[in-house]
This record gives structure tokens, sequence and C-alpha cells, in this order.
């Protein structure tokens, strides 16, 4: 996506694409969560991830800006800081940058400085060490919005005055006030005049500037956030607390098991008849046996959960637009402490639930590196998005659909939580095991400030629906289906007399059965050691496998699959494949960001082995403890 | 009976109030004046800058099931600290009074 559409030049005269002109670099610095990431996003066009806890932004994000007449602006997103002083990798990244120590970046032209309307005071100590850099800088003072509705004011003129730097109103979020700033990007830019900046070390020195500051342009503060302190006093009631906490966690894992099923049978209808047509509309070939069976067969059988990983992301949305992930964060800290963590590990942790690439980026606003390494080795065991594929396969077809609790909890997704369960007690057992031994820390702090409460907005539901399933259906319409195209023609040579060989003595075939001595104990037989095999490219890929190699055997898809599984799996194998999946790290992915992020091979070698063995031996007691049971 | 727990109960505030000026000492709902930071500088540098100076009007909020951490409103703002660091945080004596909301 190109940022030049944001400017809204559609009647500049230079229509003609104008030669690469020098183009300023220009930072977006400010505290945390004070919704950079939100005006960055409104400028550019871009979509960076925006959420309501500090510590969204982790990493540097670059969009350039076209102006008629004036050299571009390169934009530069950054993570929020507090202060110049860096105390965790995050913060480090944004020193860097206005310090310009990055390759590639050239020193900061200009910043944004944005700051929250609504604790102007706090926010200005900020300031001082900002302007003292000597850079042309634009005080933004963003969520006016919230200060007006709160009956805040403040005077800019005043503000600017006494700060010798342009200052603008600005509500990032409903996208007012932006006009002053594309003004300032695209202008000349001027030196902030010489005021008289405390010694920004003398941090008490520096409040008492910036509340004289704010006093100086009267500046009101605004009321209280009243609703934030109600839903406060319920969400972190010592009793009601706890079981809203419970209850929600019930209800998103009820919701995404039945909620789910009517449009996931719409996708698999979908599938089903669009093959069905498929296979009437063509001559009987290899190709057609290639797309029905390979493409649909594979590729379909994933594609059908689209809707259920939608709708997790719509409730992890919602949970971290609210700002009610700050305080699950507050409540789980005594929890994180017993196993030698934070707090702030459990946001990471949190957004595991989504993803463990992600997961591991977000571990940089923990201070404490060895904090931070086991916080990154425990992300991949919380239950990712990609497993809910297998998980939701194998327990539909395995787990009879019964009322626990009424309409509120039914078997199914009462085993679901029991998988989710099992993955957050191995994150915490090797939580306990690294930070007794190898990762051994003293105690520390836990600083986290509380956002107020805001109502996620559809816009921004939608925008991260839309790019979830993007991402989803990119991945359905690469990886997946060259895996499932690639599996099935492995599985159709070598031909012997014009006709391919059984499956089991094809390439793949040979491939899963010498896989099969190493799963045999764990109740797998050759066709899920090649699912196995395949899922190391993407854990949901062993779904797509197991459709293109049972579609080939009964040229049945979709609806097929939970059949077949029933007839391919014992109910102790089933139990011992959802174990192998809760615990095996089978993401490539991951294992790229987790070398990237530790600064070597080291950690995601030792992490991959572990969870493998873990993997092995959780599968092996799970099928000897379910045949025992059952016997 | 009654008045028994009253008096048990009095006493318990009033060892809080002689014997402990932390912030951690602060019972939910009122409000103290820093006075220092028993941390060495380099730990306390985010406190400050989250507003925990001398003379800074902290208010005790609302705590996590089983006491700790617990989130404190100062300056407008929520943080939450553990008790840990609550404790390092040291109140003035004289100016602690309670307030309402």
């Amino acid at each position: 996506m190109s940022a030049e559409h944001a400017s809204g030049c559609s009647d500049c005269p230079l229509a003609a694409p104008a030669p690469r002109r020098a183009a300023r670099t220009v930072a977006v610095v400010g505290p945390p969560n004070c919704g950079k990431s939100t005006l960055f996003n409104r400028l550019t066009g871009l979509r960076q991830k925006v959420g309501n806890y500090p510590g969204v932004t982790v990493e540097k994000h670059i969009g350039r800006l076209a102006f008629p007449g004036a050299p571009d602006a390169i934009l530069i997103d950054l993570p929020g800081v507090y202060s110049l002083t860096p105390r965790s990798e995050d913060e480090r990244i944004t020193n860097d940058v206005l310090h310009g120590t990055v390759e590639g970046i050239q020193r900061p032209d200009a910043i944004l400085l944005v700051l929250d309307a609504t604790s102007l005071s706090r926010h200005l100590v900020l300031a001082a060490s900002v302007l003292a850099l000597g850079i042309p800088t634009l005080v933004i003072l963003n969520m006016a919005d919230d200060l007006l509705h709160r009956g805040g004011s403040v005077d800019l003129e005043a503000l600017a005055r006494q700060l010798g730097a342009p200052v603008a109103l600005a509500s990032a979020a409903r996208g007012e006030g932006l006009e002053p700033i594309r003004e300032f990007l695209g202008g000349r830019l001027g030196i902030p005049a010489p005021v008289e900046l405390p010694s920004v070390s003398d941090i008490p020195r520096c409040r008492q500037w910036a509340r004289q500051i704010s006093e100086d342009s009267s500046y009101s503060a605004p009321a209280p956030p009243l609703w934030t302190r109600r839903l406060d006093a319920m969400f972190l009631h010592p009793v009601a607390g706890p079981v809203i906490f419970l209850g929600v966690i019930l209800g998103v894992f009820q919701t995404i098991f039945t909620a789910a099923r009517p449009l996931m049978d719409g996708v698999a209808a979908l599938v089903s008849i669009s093959g069905r047509w498929l296979h009437a509309a063509l001559p009987p070939s290899f190709l057609r046996d290639l797309l029905l069976e390979g493409v649909w067969s594979g590729v379909g059988s994933v594609v059908v959960f689209l809707p259920q990983i939608l709708l997790l992301f719509l409730f992890l949305g919602i949970l971290e637009d609210s700002g009610y992930l700050a305080r699950a964060a507050v409540i789980a800290d005594r929890t994180m402490a017993r196993v030698g963590l934070q707090g702030k590990s459990f946001i990471p942790l949190l957004s595991a639930y989504a993803c463990a690439v992600p997961a591991v980026l977000a571990t940089r606003t923990i201070e404490n590196r060895r904090d931070r390494i086991a916080t990154i080795l425990i992300a991949p065991f919380m239950t990712c998005s990609a497993r809910l594929p297998i998980y939701t396969l194998v327990i539909a077809a395995f787990i009879p659909e019964q009322a626990i609790l009424g309409p509120f909890l039914g078997t199914r997704a009462a085993a679901l939580i029991g998988l989710y369960v099992l993955g957050f007690a191995a994150a915490f057992g090797t939580a306990i095991l690294l930070k007794s031994s190898v990762l051994k820390s003293e105690r520390n702090s836990f600083l986290l400030e509380m956002p107020v409460y805001r109502w996620p907005t559809v816009r921004g539901l939608s925008l991260r629906l839309l790019d979830r399933a993007k991402v989803f259906l990119r991945r359905a319409g690469t990886v997946i289906l060259w895996v499932s195209v690639g599996l099935f023609l492995l599985a159709h040579v070598p031909t012997r007399g014009g006709s391919p060989v059984p499956i089991a003595q094809s390439v793949a075939g040979t491939v899963g059965r010498a896989v099969e001595p190493f799963i045999a104990p764990l109740g797998f037989d050759w066709k899920i050691g090649i699912g196995l095999v395949t899922s190391l490219a993407a854990r949901e890929v062993i779904v797509a496998t197991l459709g293109t190699l049972y579609g080939m055997e009964n040229g049945a898809g979709g609806e097929g699959l939970q059949q077949a599984m029933r007839h391919a799996l014992t109910p102790a194998s089933a139990v011992a494949l959802l174990v192998f999946f809760a615990f095996a790290m089978q993401c490539m992915s991951t294992v790229a960001v987790v070398r990237r992020e530790t600064g070597g091979w080291k950690w995601p070698a030792i992490q991959f082995a572990y969870m493998g063995a873990l993997a092995w031996g959780g599968a092996f007691v799970a099928n000897r403890a379910v045949t025992w049971f059952l016997s | 009976m009654v008045q028994a727990v009253v008096s048990l109960f009095r006493k318990e505030r009033k060892r809080v109030a002689a014997f402990s000026c932390g912030l951690q000492a602060l019972t939910l709902g009122s409000e103290g004046i820093v006075d220092s930071l028993q941390i060495p500088p380099g730990a306390a540098q985010r406190l400050q800058e989250l507003g925990f100076v001398p003379g800074a009007r902290v208010f005790a909020a609302w705590s996590a099931p089983g006491g700790d951490p617990r989130v404190y409103r100062l300056d407008g703002m929520e943080v939450a600290l553990r008790r840990e660091t609550a404790e390092k945080i040291l109140l003035r004596n004289e100016e602690r009074s309670s307030v309402v909301g």
C-alpha cells in the first residue's frame, strides 16, 4: 500500500511521477499509549497495529508522504518512551533513531512530539528532553476530543510561546485537527526557539518546569474519567473481578465453538458445492484430480476455519482496544510472580493466543533480559490460532456435543478449554524450570500504566479482522496451496505401467513410513506422519495434508474429513495427536523470529528440541493413559 | 464483642500509622504525599518519570485480588505497583489524610 495516497493531492499539478526528491525524515515520538500509531496510520494511510495499552508498538514503522512543492516526508512511527533514557529494547529503538545511530536511517529532520492532551502536565516532562535535541518539532496534543469532552482546556498560543515550538490540538482517532500537522510536514521547518529548558537528568525539576508551563498556558485538566472508575470498581473488584474474568473466558470459548459453527458450515458448503461443480465441468484428467483432491480438499479444509479464527481475533481485539488487557495483567501479576515472571510478561503471552510471532516481538517491553528470554521461550506453548483447525477437527470428530452448563458450556468447548489450559500449564511449568535454573534473576519490579477504558470502534475492529483474513487467506493461497499441490504430486510418483502406485508406496508414502517407527508408539500411522512433516511449514497445514490424503482415498472433502479421521485414529491416538500439537514447536516463522530477537541459534535450538521432546513424551503418555482408561 | 472488634481494628490502624510510612501502608481509598524514594537512582528513574517525586499526592485506588499489586492514582493517571516497590516509596507522615472517592 502506498503512503502517497493519503496526502490527498488528487488535483496537484505534478501528476506525472516526479523523480524521487530528497526526503525529510520525521520521527513520531511520545509517551506510551498516547496515540502515535493511530496518528501515523491517519497520516500515511497505513495500518500499523494500534491498541489501548502501553507497549503496542515495539518496532519502528516507516511511511512516506508526498507534498506538492516540498520534499517528501518519511514518517517513522516509534515505540513510546517516558524519557530519552531507555530501559528496555523498544525504548532503545526510539532513542537510537532520535540520535541517528540506526543504519539506513538518517537523524530526523523533524519530530512530531505526540502528547496526551488529557494529562499534559505529566507528558510535558518528555517535551523538555525532546526539545533539547534542537530538532524542528511540532508538539501535538492528541486526544483533544477526550480533553474537551471531559471539560478541560488549554491555550495553544501561550503553550507554543512557552515551549518555543508550534503546538497543534488533534484527535487522531477521529481524524480531526490533522491539517496543521500536514502543513508542518510540508512547510518550512523552524528550529525550536531558544527557551530555558531544565536539566533533563533532574526529574523533579523537570516536573516542576512542566507544571509551571501548563499553568502558564492556562491548562485546566479534564474531569476524571468517570466510566473508567466505574468499570474498574467492577473489573478490579476482589470477588466480582475474577468471576467476570472467568465468565468472559468461558463465553469466548463457547462462542468460538458454537457461534462459529454455522459460518464454518457455510464455508464448507461453498467449498464442497464449488468442488462438485468443478468435478462436473471438467473432463476427467490428472489436472482435475490435482485441482479437486490437491487444492480443493487440501486448501478447502483449512479455509473452513476462517470464521472461527476471525471470531478469536475479534475477542482479542476487544480485549486490547478496550483497555481491559492492562487490568488483566495486574490481576495476573501475582500468579506470574510465583513462576518468577511479572505481569508485563502476561501481555505477550495473551497475544500469543493469536500468534507467537508478534508475541515474541511484544516481549521487547520487558526490561530484564532474562525475564524477556524466559517469556520468549514459553510463548509458543500458548495456544495460537494456527492450532485451532486441528483442535477443532479432532474434537468435533471424537467428542459428542453435550451440554455441561446449559447453553453456556458444552463438552466440545470444555475440551477446547482443556487444551488451552494444557498449553498454559506447559508454559508455566517451563517458566518455573527456567527461572529457577538458567534464567534465574532477582525479583523484578512491575510497573504498568493503566489506560482509560475506550469503546472498541467498529472501524478499528473491522480493520483488524480484514487484515487478519488477508493474512490467513494469503497463507492458504501460498504455503498451504504449495504444500498441498506438492504433496499430491509426491503421492502420485513413481508411476508403474502408466498409473501411479498406491499412496503407501509413493514418495510421500515412503517419507511417511520412514517417520512411522518414531511415531508408532504415539499411536500415529504413516499418514499422520506425513502430516507432522508438512506441518513444520505451518501448523494448520496438517489439516490440509490429511484433507488431501484422505481425499485421494475416498474422493471426498470437507464433511468426509471428520469421518475419515474417525477411521484412521483410535480415541487414544486422537488425544495423543492433540497433546502433540499442544506442545510441539511446529512453526518455522517462530523459530526465525526467536533467532532474531535472541541474537543467535542457541535459544531457538534449545526451544525446538525441548518442545519436541515434551510433545513426544506427552503424546506417548496420553496415548498410554487413554488406552488404559478405555480398556 | 462488636466493640472489641472495633478496638482491634483501631489498634491495627494505629500500628500502621506509627511504624510504617511506605506507600503500601495507605488504606485503599486514601491519599498520601510522597516524601522520598528509598531506591537506587537508576531504578528510581522510571518511578520518578511516572510522577513518584517528593511532594506528589498519591491515592491508593484499587488492588488486584489478594491485595498485590495495587493501582495508585497520581497526576490524573493510574499505575500498578507491586508491594515491594510501594514499600520503598516513603510518605510524609503528618500530611496523610483520608479522602473519599
